[in-house]
């Protein structure tokens, strides 16, 4: 396979020159006082569950949302240092969903940070992902970031090892999302253990930003928008000044704060889900200051689904670019004095648009 | 030949007020109330099955996207929907998505099929205020 594409594939695999136009080039660099601190983007990618309908026939659909993240990563100007992988990159952990997933992404010119889904351990508990992809959860520092990735979408031991009659149903119990029998995330203790270690020679001001795939808060427990031990983990984060949170999973834009910790989640490039708030039968905590992304229109299979642009200033403001296929791309900022992010358009109730509104 | 008659309508009348007392169309008990929720919860059941496995051709389910049938919308139908141009029902909404995500053949619109996934997912949406047209 060959490394990268040319801009001629890239038009005739994107369709159109129009396409071409609406590209997400030339994100934005916000540095609000941050004269200390070198800017850098990074782009996130995530949850393409693509999925093995038989031998090598998969998903259609699925495969093209992965596929077009890629070519328009790659097309980023100037181009981003890394790629954040989300999680999810399989539908049921099949080691052929995998490669085809590997295969997809080795076209990125980029390198790749991974961080593990539950649909792509609860096959195999990791095994082949460890080998194949990545380590399960690991840290690195770039350009003055200190940056720790973790295996978010661990559940207890009962559920794992004595609940299920095969890997295989264990898989399909833990990819139904809205399953009765389902166990929520956990980090777990030793993870936990080895995150206090990881942070603990770093000063209290020292920028961290954590690549989880569930949310390390509690959103909505029937759907696992969920960390079971969030508020160990929120503990332990909670001496640092800078902290930022990026997750998957739940294939929409979600932010919130807590203290000083900033939570964020982007969209899946295979599909949207529904805000928790349109569940009317059980309560939700969906973050307040989240303005929901436009409602999806089911004729357009792209859209709801993209990827992000992530400008970080020193870790100390930020600014979320979300690449909306279909629909206008939106931005999330963050500067040292603000509260919280905000929406530079729609942030304000009375700015919003009736798409926004879910239920 | 009259006697006969009147004979016959007398004997009728008899038959229709105390034969069958219990087919009175007002006249259901508690356990006809038990065994028709039953009915429906097996029907709904049955819905929820169909909702979560992959009803066409391509391995992908409802809940996949819809989880608790959520974004369905049952309460606001029918309804204008844009892209088809005019106001249509649940069911011409369910078919599109097992033709399109789904890439299945279209349920007929009295398939015992359609009933289950349309009580599968009103049920979901129980005791949300109907808003016919809402879009
Ligand atoms: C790949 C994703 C996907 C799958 C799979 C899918 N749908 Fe949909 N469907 C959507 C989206 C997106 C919408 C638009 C949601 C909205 O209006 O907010 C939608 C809309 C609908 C609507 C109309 C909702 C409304 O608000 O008017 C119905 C009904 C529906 N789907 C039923 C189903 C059923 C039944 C299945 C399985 C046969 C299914 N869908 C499978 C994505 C999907
Ligand atoms: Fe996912
Ligand atoms: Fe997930």
């Amino acid at each position: 396979m060959k490394q990268g594409i040319d801009r001629r594939t890239f038009l005739k695999e994107t369709g159109t020159l129009a396409a071409a136009m609406t590209l997400p080039v030339g994100l934005v660099k916000i540095a609000w006082g941050a004269e200390r601190e070198e800017t850098f983007t990074f782009a996130y990618i995530s949850d393409a569950h693509l999925t093995q309908i038989e031998g090598n026939r998969f998903v259609r659909n699925f495969d093209k949302g992965l596929q077009r993240a890629v070519l328009e990563v790659n097309f980023m100007d100037p181009p981003p240092d890394f790629v954040v992988f989300g999680g999810d990159l399989a539908q049921l952990g099949k080691k052929e969903e995998i490669d085809h997933g590997l295969e997809i992404l080795k076209k990125l010119t980029l390198p790749v940070k991974w961080v593990i889904g539950e649909h792509d351990y609860y096959l195999d508990l990791g095994k082949y992902w460890e080998e194949k992809v990545s380590p399960l959860h690991y840290s690195f520092d770039h350009k003055g970031v200190h940056f720790v990735t973790l295996a978010s979408i661990l559940t207890d031991d009962d559920w794992t090892h004595n609940r299920w009659p095969s890997p295989e149903e264990r898989m399909r119990q833990m990819a139904r999302l809205d399953n009765p029998q389902g166990s929520p995330f956990m980090v777990k203790k030793a993870q936990r253990d080895w995150l206090k270690e990881d942070l603990s020679k770093l000063s209290r001001d020292h920028p961290i930003v954590i690549l989880s795939h569930s949310p390390l808060y509690k959103v909505f427990k029937p759907w696992n928008f969920w960390t079971d031990d969030a508020e160990e983990v929120q503990a332990i984060l909670k001496p640092y000044k800078n902290v930022a949170v990026f997750h998957g999973h739940v294939h929409q834009i979600l932010y919130n704060q807590i203290g000083r910790i900033s939570f964020n989640a982007f969209m899946s490039t295979a599909w949207p889900w529904p805000y928790p708030v349109s569940y009317s039968q059980v309560p939700n905590r969906v973050p307040d200051i989240t303005v929901f992304m436009n409602r999806a229109d089911p004729f357009k299979e792209r859209d709801a689904t993209g990827w992000g642009g992530i400008d970080l200033a020193g870790g100390r403001s930020f600014a979320h670019h979300y690449q909306l296929w279909e629909n206008s791309p939106r931005t999330l900022k963050k500067s040292p004095e603000g509260k919280h992010p905000k929406d530079t358009q729609y942030q304000n109730k009375e700015d919003r648009i009736p798409p926004q509104r879910h239920y | 030949m009259r006697t006969f008659l009147w004979g016959f309508i007398l004997v009728a009348l008899f038959v229709i007020a105390f034969s069958r007392p219990f087919a009175r169309a007002d006249e259901f008990t508690d356990q006809d109330l038990k065994n028709w929720d039953a009915a429906f919860q097996g029907v709904m059941k049955e819905g929820e099955k169909l909702f979560h496995s992959a009803l066409g051709t391509n391995a992908v389910s409802c809940d996949m996207c819809h989880p608790n049938a959520t974004n369905t919308h049952p309460e606001t139908y029918p309804k204008f929907q844009k892209q088809i141009g005019k106001v249509v029902a649940l069911r011409d909404m369910i078919n599109w998505c097992i033709q399109n995500p789904l890439e299945g053949k279209p349920l007929a619109l009295d398939d015992p099929k359609m009933i289950a996934l349309e009580a599968y997912i009103t049920y979901e949406r129980r005791g949300v205020k109907l808003a016919p047209g809402k879009h």
